[in-house]
């Protein structure tokens, strides 16, 4: 039992900070916000050279090898330096290429930072339900036409390859008949339509006609994609637990700050016992939420799909809770100041938000734990 | 960061999973295990067993006759007492006045009372709160005069738990008046056979007689019962909040409640089917569990921080707090998920004087009981807004 980061964890954390906090402070983030990709070419090339787009990659691939626990602990920093930049949308792309395997070239730019990948996942109807998919595959020759349209695929307009699922057979909410593909986004047939999210991320909308794509575009067996989409979203539901965890710190950090300075009533506005009690709270929230986040990257390589989805949904329930708890209330007790979009406490706030709306809500994990075999068994 | 037991702890669980399925009495489990009451000659009767094996002083050094064990250690024997079922050791001799003896009292309290404390020769209640002093501890009224040899004490205690079957009492005084209202109190052992002292029972909402009001009229006690120096007995005091505090949450025994709760919400029917596949019911279930499965790893995490020797601290508090909290969400969902089986009240099968209870629901009869009795977690010892108080001012700096 040992819950210390090793030295190695120590150090690629304590470099990150120190880039966030010399290179990508609020207000040189705000300028990367207006930009026209939303992203930073400098931003991505500094991430490359600390190592961060190698961590998860295999050595054989030119990577660092790094477990779950590394991308927590990167992931952490992402989040208390609410870094935007396509790191979390690359590293879930990657895992897909990871489980489906065959995909060694890619992956190797991936590592080497010339590889940018976004997960065209989500389609209208679907909501937060990955296997209700209405984009078909159909074969033709020796490869595939897609057809259909992907909503909401965060940093779908940054990325240069897609990850995408498609349906080769089934009806619409089948988990079997699930196929994965990745392809260039400049692709003939692919239409990409990139906004702003309100968290001051990048997202798109991506439609797919007659897009012609070779065999080799396949990734794993057809139709048998069902395993690697829940786990590869399991992966990246841990990432996100890991980043809101960094976002807690942070905004906790700020809005305790704020108690102990803001003056009202000719005393420190910490003084008051019904702030007090609130900040207590939220403090509670956010080691809760880091216990479970935990857990999840110690469980979400578990050879056991069943505990690795019951840990997983667990830890998004309980930090999906967490996140608005905290959220809501560091904006309270920030006052005025926490409605403005001035403060870093108000992107803090909307980035939990819209962490709580990524890959699942609390509610879809509550019903996804509770159809656990574990759930029914013994506690 | 490595979540897995040694091999070595492994092998300490075993081993004393090994010995509790050998040594916990049957009948003592079952009342454990179904929520009944439990007697003084129940408690004492697991003590003195546990005593035999010398395992009674998890936290004790060995040079006092403890087991030396490492945190986690403690951590795996009191997960699997609560796994097993066992009566609880009680904590006001083992471990609130033997700590502080063991700091501060002298070589002569040393020898008399550790050993009595863990042969259970002595049953030991404490006397902190007074009516007027509850939260507010440090303003408690209650007077000991120092004439000659003895200290006469004059005052009264409240919330004595089990203090109808205690042989002493370890109790805050006041023994000036003078200064800062925590500079005047001093810790005294009292004989509970002492001419003065008039124990009142105090009847809870469950009818259970657990806690009593403690009388002192003109009693006279030893000045060798002082422990460490006259008006020092605040800083003891919070020596003894501030100690063996890990076990606080009882994870472990909210563990198996938790499988209680499911067990009894398969086998209660809502519009045919068993309770625990209804969504909204079983969503309550699952957010409970989940909250139990984060203050697990919170636990590990503080004990695993004590193991490397920096001490549990003020989190402690936070400790209390999600495990109080948590144990009363099992009660209160215990009592919903028996639904109308909730109100039959039978005092005669609670304490085991019938084999069966008369509504002829076995699982379902104890649990109202057991709903009012826990809301006492979240006032007794601190209450969880004092906790939050510590919390604001140790670990945040308001």
């Amino acid at each position: 039992m040992d819950f210390t980061f090793t030295q190695e964890q120590q150090q690629f954390s304590d470099a990150l900070r120190r880039w966030v906090d010399k290179d990508y402070t609020f207000d040189q983030r705000k300028k990367i916000v207006r930009s026209d990709s939303g992203t930073s070419d400098i931003a991505w090339t500094t991430l490359t050279e600390l190592g961060m787009t190698a961590l998860p990659v295999a050595e054989e691939q030119g990577g660092f090898n790094g477990s779950a626990i590394d991308m927590q602990v990167v992931m952490h920093e992402i989040g208390r330096g609410l870094v935007i930049e396509p790191y979390w949308s690359t590293m879930l792309g990657a895992q897909f290429l990871t489980l489906a395997g065959g995909q060694d070239h890619l992956l190797e730019q991936v590592a080497s930072g010339a590889l940018k990948l976004a997960c065209a996942l989500g389609e209208k109807q679907a909501r937060h339900d990955l296997f209700d998919i209405a984009t078909t595959a159909t074969a033709q020759g020796d490869g595939y036409v897609l057809n259909g349209t992907k909503t909401v695929v965060i940093h779908g307009a940054q990325a240069g390859m897609l990850v995408v699922s498609a349906r080769s057979s089934g009806t619409r909410r089948d988990t079997a008949g699930i196929s994965l593909f990745v392809l260039p986004s400049t692709t003939p047939g692919v239409t990409v339509r990139d906004y702003r999210t309100i968290d001051c991320q990048r997202a798109a909308d991506v439609t797919f006609t007659d897009v012609q794509l070779p065999a080799s575009a396949l990734l794993g067996q057809a139709g048998e994609g069902w395993d690697i989409l829940d786990a590869a979203t399991d992966y990246g539901i841990t990432l996100l637990c890991a980043e809101a965890v960094g976002v807690m710190e942070s905004l906790n950090q700020a809005t305790l700050e704020y108690l102990k300075t803001r003056q009202q009533f000719g005393v420190p506005i910490g003084k008051f016992q019904a702030l007090q009690h609130r900040m207590a709270d939220m403090f509670m929230h956010l080691e809760q939420a880091r216990s479970m986040a935990t857990l999840a990257a110690v469980k979400v390589t578990s050879t056991d799909p069943a505990e690795r989805r019951r840990t997983v949904s667990a830890a998004k329930a309980r930090i999906g809770q967490a996140m608005k708890y905290v959220g809501q209330q560091a904006v309270q007790l920030h006052g005025g100041m926490g409605v403005t979009n001035e403060l870093p406490a108000a992107h803090h706030f909307k980035r939990l938000t819209i962490i709580e709306l990524t890959l699942g809500d609390t509610d879809h994990h509550l019903a996804r734990f509770v159809a656990q075999p574990g759930f029914r068994q013994a506690a | 960061m490595d979540l897995t037991y040694t091999t070595d702890d492994e092998a300490f669980r075993l081993m004393v999973r090994n010995y509790l399925e050998q040594h916990l009495p049957a009948d003592l489990q079952q009342k454990v295990l179904n929520h009944k009451r439990l007697s003084k000659d129940d408690l004492v009767r697991w003590h003195k067993i546990v005593a035999q094996q010398g395992w009674v002083g998890t936290g004790w050094p060995v040079e006092y006759g403890g087991t030396g064990w490492s945190p986690v250690q403690r951590h795996i024997w009191e997960e699997e007492c609560a796994h097993a079922g066992t009566p609880p050791i009680l904590p006001f001799g083992v471990n609130m006045v033997a700590p502080v003896i063991m700091a501060f009292g002298n070589a002569a309290q040393k020898a008399h009372y550790l050993p009595r404390i863990l042969s259970c020769e002595d049953w030991w209640c404490q006397g902190y709160s007074e009516p007027g002093s509850g939260s507010d501890l440090a303003s408690l009224k209650t007077r000991a005069e120092r004439q000659g040899d003895h200290y006469i004490v004059n005052g009264q205690k409240t919330w004595t738990t089990l203090g109808q079957h205690a042989d002493m009492i370890f109790c805050l005084v006041r023994t000036d008046s003078g200064g800062r209202k925590q500079e005047g109190i001093s810790f005294l052992l009292i004989d509970m056979k002492t001419p003065g002292i008039t124990v009142r029972p105090i009847i809870m909402l469950d009818e259970d007689h657990e806690v009593n009001e403690v009388f002192f009229d003109n009693v006279s006690v030893p000045v060798q019962n002082l422990i460490g120096e006259e008006n020092k007995g605040w800083t003891y005091a919070k020596y003894l909040l501030g100690h063996e505090r890990t076990n606080i949450a009882a994870v472990g025994r909210a563990k198996r409640e938790m499988e209680f709760l499911k067990r009894i919400a398969l086998d209660q029917q809502k519009n045919g089917a068993p309770l625990l596949d209804d969504p909204v019911f079983a969503a309550k279930v699952a957010s409970l569990e989940i909250e139990l499965m984060a203050l697990e790893v919170t636990v590990l995490r503080v004990i695993s921080l004590d193991n490397a020797k920096r001490g549990p601290g003020p989190e402690a508090s936070m400790l209390k707090i999600k495990g109080t909290e948590i144990q009363q969400a099992l009660t209160e969902l215990m009592l919903e998920a028996v639904g109308p089986y909730g109100l039959p009240f039978d005092p005669d099968f609670l304490h085991g004087s019938s084999e069966h209870s008369l509504a002829e629901d076995d699982d379902a009869a104890p649990l109202a009981s057991y709903y009012f009795n826990y809301r006492k977690t979240s006032i007794y010892g601190g209450s969880n807004e004092i906790q939050k108080n510590i919390i604001t001012q140790m670990i945040l700096g308001l």
